[in-house]
């Protein structure tokens, strides 16, 4: 009892136990409560950020992949289309589209008439009006290839008009159709009827991801077909190109090469050269590639070359940190049994360091998938509605055909972009989930 | 097409030489293979290698050459490579023997095959540089070079007589950076502190990708989200009821999007150096009774500033020459002002939009586009090179 008396703590502050806090501890421990809350919240903002602009993408961008088509029965005038009646592939190819203006009318005019006993607004110029402008170039070149088409009857589901589409994926009401030129309220409530006669349809769409890219007048059909050829390609010549030379480079800087100025400024120049802009990689590529060398202007072999430049630093910096990992062990063991240095490295430490290399590389190949700044000043930002057959034709890229429609009035180009965004965002996934699986599997740790 | 034909020759060539050589080495060994110097397999490559090695010098010497002369036909370059080629491999078949070195040759020729792959990095960094000075120095005859680093109008007009100065787009580069620094800076410092010293493993495991997700996100992917998201939201929640300003392309919209962009990489970075600070200066800090805010505060932090300084100098280099978010949200106007709500231009996008579509390459207004890139490579060389020796000297203290 009198001990416990004697060792209570008396001192100046007037604290009496460890237990109650007196005011600068709670004042300390509030600090330190406030401290680790603006760590949370910091890290919440950067989670909240990714979540908010995946659900703006993927909202903006998933009605893209489906497309509103009307039903047509098309009548195939012979009179119009073959009047030789030979069926001759050539002859028929001289019939001009504009010439399938009347056809699809006649078509339009019976299917108002089909209609307007209940419906007495569907008018044929409404209908017309309501039809994608491709159907008929669509229409032409489908007669053109199947040319015992003509003097039937065929049903053609066209593609409609890109405000009709936008009507059926909620993006236009009557309120902005009123205020529009190219739509009236009444077309819309012409589609409402077309819908519940069957006639008009939306669903999924794969022309978005196979066609090319099309007009500013006809955002209904265009596609991602040149992009996602242009940006194959360019990912063939970089993998080509960045995974030998990279591995190459690495090989020697970290296996090879002397400690010198040499081997100092070649370093300093690796690492320099990964924080340059991108930008600059496309002026290069203007001036080397296009003007000096005379390379064809927005194709892909240009665009491939400046995105292996500009992803050889991301290459030979992971290659060197797998050819690091693997122990000095494995290369004293061949040397030991009699290998030259060149059979060691060949033999055995490059093998081992394979995934770890693969790995690099295909996180260089999704960041060069991504790169847009650089292709801009290449000129692969231009119009191209033809599919490149070769890698010295016009193309654009996955990234830079975004851009492209972002820069374009119609709004239905902003659900495209985004859809686009979509599939590069796809692209990139699987490219980094392929990355990690060959780490989990492959990738040994000594 | 004439150059891709001498290739797929010169591959069927290099393959009957391994083919030949091999078979060649073999009979010089007389049915005994252990007498040879090197594998059979050697032998083969040596020539192989050598006659590709030796064409394919051949045809890029041409084309260097060929560039100073006009019109010269492609057909007299295919010519001298093929017999170059040629030559190289009658010469290596023919000094196969039983005692040719040919491991050492071979292992010789790969070397200086790495030494010109890892010199690639050296002829990007001089091609860099070339492209930009030749342009730039024809830029500065046609336009003085006080105006273009001094004036305070930019306004290009394509028949002549424009005003290219520098500092308007200098001006907005530097404003969008700062407002990007000053989202990204404390936010990705705070994450890192949070996840590398009070996160549990099980939150870090989650948080930790999740916000390194954002560095893999493609710069599009950000300038889209300005320009239909951020943008329009900034205009009609702030901008608009605040009077400041009409336009959803701000440089706020491309500050605040990029400084999200830029949250990962302060956050990794930083990550990185804190980890770096040893475990006991901690431990001394705890053991005074210090809080654990107040050791990392007073402790932490203060030893791994020079690294976290390392860390904003190089993401502000990466916010100087961001291009796309940029591009689609701060607009296209080249103005001086101080409200952020206002649409300004920074240095790449006009790098964009002078080098785009039809373009003159004998004209100031096209030309110019060549000093401004040369202006954004200093800069952000100049900010990457005293990063990293920043870095470089912090970590010398501590291993």
């Amino acid at each position: 009892m009198t001990d416990a008396t004697a060792n209570q703590p008396s001192n100046s502050t007037g604290k009496t136990s460890l237990f109650v806090e007196d005011a600068r501890t709670k004042k300390r421990n509030a600090a330190e409560a406030r401290f680790k809350f603006y760590g949370m919240l910091a890290v919440a903002t950067g989670v909240i950020a990714l979540v908010l602009l995946l659900i703006s993408i993927l909202s903006q961008g998933i009605p893209a992949f489906s497309q509103t088509f009307m039903r047509v029965n098309i009548t195939l005038d012979e009179q119009v289309l073959d009047p030789s009646g030979n069926r001759d592939p050539e002859e028929i190819a001289k019939v001009m589209t504009f010439a399938y203006d009347p056809i699809i009318n006649n078509s339009l005019q019976s299917l108002a008439d089909e209609l307007s006993a209940e419906h007495p607004e569907v008018t044929a110029s409404a209908l017309q009006g309501m039809l994608s402008k491709a159907s008929k170039g669509i229409l032409r070149s489908d007669v053109i290839a199947n040319p015992d088409l003509i003097g039937q009857t065929v049903e053609y589901e066209f593609l409609a008009n890109g405000r009709i589409d936008g009507y059926l994926k909620g993006r236009v009401d009557r309120e902005i159709a009123a205020l529009d030129g190219n739509v009236t309220p009444e077309q819309l409530d012409i589609a409402d009827t077309l819908v519940e006669a069957g006639k008009l349809e939306k669903r999924f769409n794969w022309d978005f991801i196979t066609a090319p890219d099309a007009s500013e007048l006809r955002p209904e059909a265009a596609g991602l077909g040149v992009a996602l050829l242009g940006s194959a390609y360019m990912m063939l010549i970089v993998f080509c190109l960045a995974l030998p030379i990279g591995v190459a480079a690495s090989i020697y800087l970290e296996e090879f090469a002397p400690k010198n100025w040499v081997t100092d400024i070649i370093e300093v120049n690796i690492s320099n050269l990964a924080a340059v802009p991108s930008i600059v990689f496309g002026i290069l590529g203007l001036a080397i590639f296009i003007n000096y060398m005379g390379l064809p202007n927005s194709a892909p072999i240009v665009g491939g070359l400046v995105l292996t430049l500009m992803t050889l630093p991301t290459i030979i910096i992971s290659t060197r940190a797998a050819l690091k990992a693997v122990p000095p062990s494995i290369r004293d063991a061949a040397l030991g049994v009699g290998a030259s240095k060149m059979q060691a490295i060949f033999h055995h430490v490059l093998p081992l360091a394979m995934p770890g290399i693969l790995t690099g590389t295909i996180i260089g190949l999704a960041q060069a998938l991504g790169e847009t700044a650089p292709l801009l000043l290449i000129g692969m930002v231009a119009f191209v509605n033809n599919y490149p057959e070769s890698m010295f034709d016009p193309a654009t890229a996955l990234p830079v055909q975004v851009y492209n429609f972002t820069q374009r009035s119609d709004p239905a180009f902003v659900e495209r972009a985004s859809g686009a965004i979509i599939v590069l965002l796809l692209f990139l996934l699987c490219m980094n989930l392929i990355a990690i699986i060959l780490r989990r599997r492959f990738e040994r740790r000594w | 097409m004439l150059v891709l034909w001498f290739f797929v020759l010169l591959i069927a060539l290099c393959a009957v030489g391994y083919v030949v050589g091999r078979s060649k080495a073999s009979a010089s060994a007389g049915g005994d293979l252990s007498t040879l110097h090197s594998l059979l397999s050697y032998h083969g490559w040596n020539v192989a290698l050598s006659t590709f090695m030796a064409g394919t010098l051949a045809i890029v010497l041409w084309s260097f050459i060929s560039s100073f002369f006009e019109g010269a036909p492609t057909i007299v370059g295919v010519g001298i490579a093929a017999l170059a080629a040629l030559a190289v491999f009658v010469l290596s078949y023919g000094r196969i023997s039983r005692d040719y070195r040919a491991r050492n040759f071979v292992e010789g020729l790969v070397k200086s095959l790495l030494i010109g792959a890892s010199s690639i990095a050296i002829l990007t960094t001089v091609a860099i540089v070339l492209s930009m000075v030749f342009e730039t120095g024809r830029f500065f005859t046609q336009y003085p070079w006080q105006d273009f680093f001094f004036g305070a109008t930019w306004s290009p007009n394509f028949r002549g007589n424009s005003d290219l100065g520098m500092l308007p787009l200098l001006w907005g580069t530097l404003y969008v950076s700062f407002i990007a620094l000053l989202v990204a800076v404390p936010i990705g410092l705070f994450a890192a502190i949070y996840l590398s010293e009070y996160a549990s493993s099980r939150v870090r495991s989650v948080a930790k990708p999740m916000i390194e997700v954002l560095a893999g996100i493609p710069t599009i992917v950000y300038g889209l989200f300005a320009l239909i998201t951020v943008g329009p939201m900034l205009r009609d929640y702030f901008a608009q009821p605040l009077g400041l300003g009409e336009s959803s392309s701000s440089v706020m919209t491309a500050g605040i999007v990029m400084g999200v962009m830029l949250i990962p990489f302060v956050s990794s970075l930083s990550d990185d150096i804190i980890n770096a600070v040893p475990q006991a200066m901690r431990d001394g800090s705890l053991g005074l009774g210090a809080t654990h805010s107040e050791t990392i505060r007073q402790v932490v932090v203060p030893a791994a500033l020079p690294g976290i300084v390392g860390a904003i100098l190089l993401a502000a280099s990466r916010a100087i020459g961001e291009t796309m978010i940029v591009v689609m949200g701060a607009g296209a106007a080249a103005r001086l002002s101080m409200n952020p709500f206002e649409a300004m231009t920074t240095v790449t996008v006009k790098i964009v939009s002078q080098l785009t579509g039809d373009t003159d390459f004998a004209s100031p207004e096209t030309l110019v586009a060549f000093a401004l890139g040369i202006t954004l490579f200093v800069l952000t060389l100049g900010l990457n090179v005293l990063a990293l020796y920043i870095v470089r000297k912090y970590r010398e203290q501590y291993e």
